[in-house]
């Protein structure tokens, strides 16, 4: 495969497959999640037992899978617009994806703690 | 794709020994353009300029998406115990204010819209057969148009003393 010359199996694939997973997985979310959130209009008592089931640990952590998803494809989102707007963009395309990977470890680490507060003190106590 | 291409296959790939000395005897690997037209192209050009709309809306509605999804995301699961304190109280507590109210519809709206039409484009880009297509992209159109005037309907009707 000449290097430089096809973008398939390079940085470029996989960003473009990555974004189109992370999309379609944020997609189906949402419609449980506005479906879930229908609940406060039939009773409280029905929206808190299932809102009750996003505080279980396993479903948390998946909370957690969820925000690594919506970062990423936020920030290559954001790359994507730099590279159909900005002139220099597509020659710049494989730093600005290393740089999308470096601020999204950053950001996941950041979001550790305080996105799985809940279950860690669960699970290890206060 | 492949449908009027005559290309032996082997020329796509080139072999090792081959790479880098392209010449009339060992042409180079011919790539057809993305949005070549084909004995299944639909008759008819467009005469809208749709799918430039439709690409221009992902571009904007995602920089706006980033803001409004991330601050969910950062009061929803970060801030005050993150997930532990949701539940009809904190729910109501936020809906009393129009601002959020108005925030919440706005990304309702945009992230249906922005993600029904990123599946439009996975459809159409895996879904080969015309009928395939068509079933596909009603059941998302449905689910769509459910979805967004159910959660319209909540964010409006919303009453905080319910029972």
């Amino acid at each position: 495969m000449p290097a430089g010359t096809l973008y398939r199996g390079r940085e470029g694939m996989w960003s473009w497959v990555a974004h189109r997973v992370t999309g379609v997985l944020i997609f189906f979310f949402l419609f449980v999640h506005v479906l879930d959130t229908a609940l406060v209009r039939v009773s409280p008592h029905d929206y808190d037992t299932v809102v009750a089931t996003y505080k279980n640990p396993v479903v948390n952590l998946m909370e957690y899978g969820l925000v690594a998803a919506i970062l990423f494809h936020a920030l290559n989102g954001l790359r994507v617009i730099a590279v159909d707007f900005w002139s220099k963009g597509p020659k710049y395309q494989r730093q600005m994806l290393w740089s999308v990977v470096g601020i999204w470890i950053v950001l996941m680490a950041g979001a550790f703690y305080p996105v799985l507060q809940n279950t860690l003190r669960t699970l290890f106590g206060s | 794709m492949s449908a009027e291409t005559s290309i032996p296959s082997d020329t796509v790939e080139p072999t090792p020994t081959s790479a880098g000395a392209y010449g009339p005897d060992n042409p180079a690997p011919v790539i057809e353009p993305p949005r070549a037209r084909t004995s299944r192209s639909p008759k008819k050009a467009s005469r809208t300029n749709f799918e430039m709309w439709a690409w221009l809306f992902m571009r904007l509605s995602g920089i706006v998406l980033v803001v409004l999804v991330l601050g969910h995301l950062i009061i929803q699961l970060v801030l005050d115990g993150g997930v532990s304190k949701i539940g009809f109280a904190f729910v109501a507590g936020r809906w009393a204010s129009p601002f959020w109210q108005l925030w919440d519809l706005g990304m309702l709206w945009l992230a249906m819209l922005h993600g029904a039409n990123g599946l439009r484009t996975v459809i159409n880009d895996y879904a080969e057969r015309e009928k395939t297509r068509l079933w596909l992209k009603t059941l998302l159109y449905t689910a769509t148009v459910f979805t967004v005037f159910l959660g319209t309907l909540v964010i409006f009707t919303f009453d905080p003393n319910i029972q």
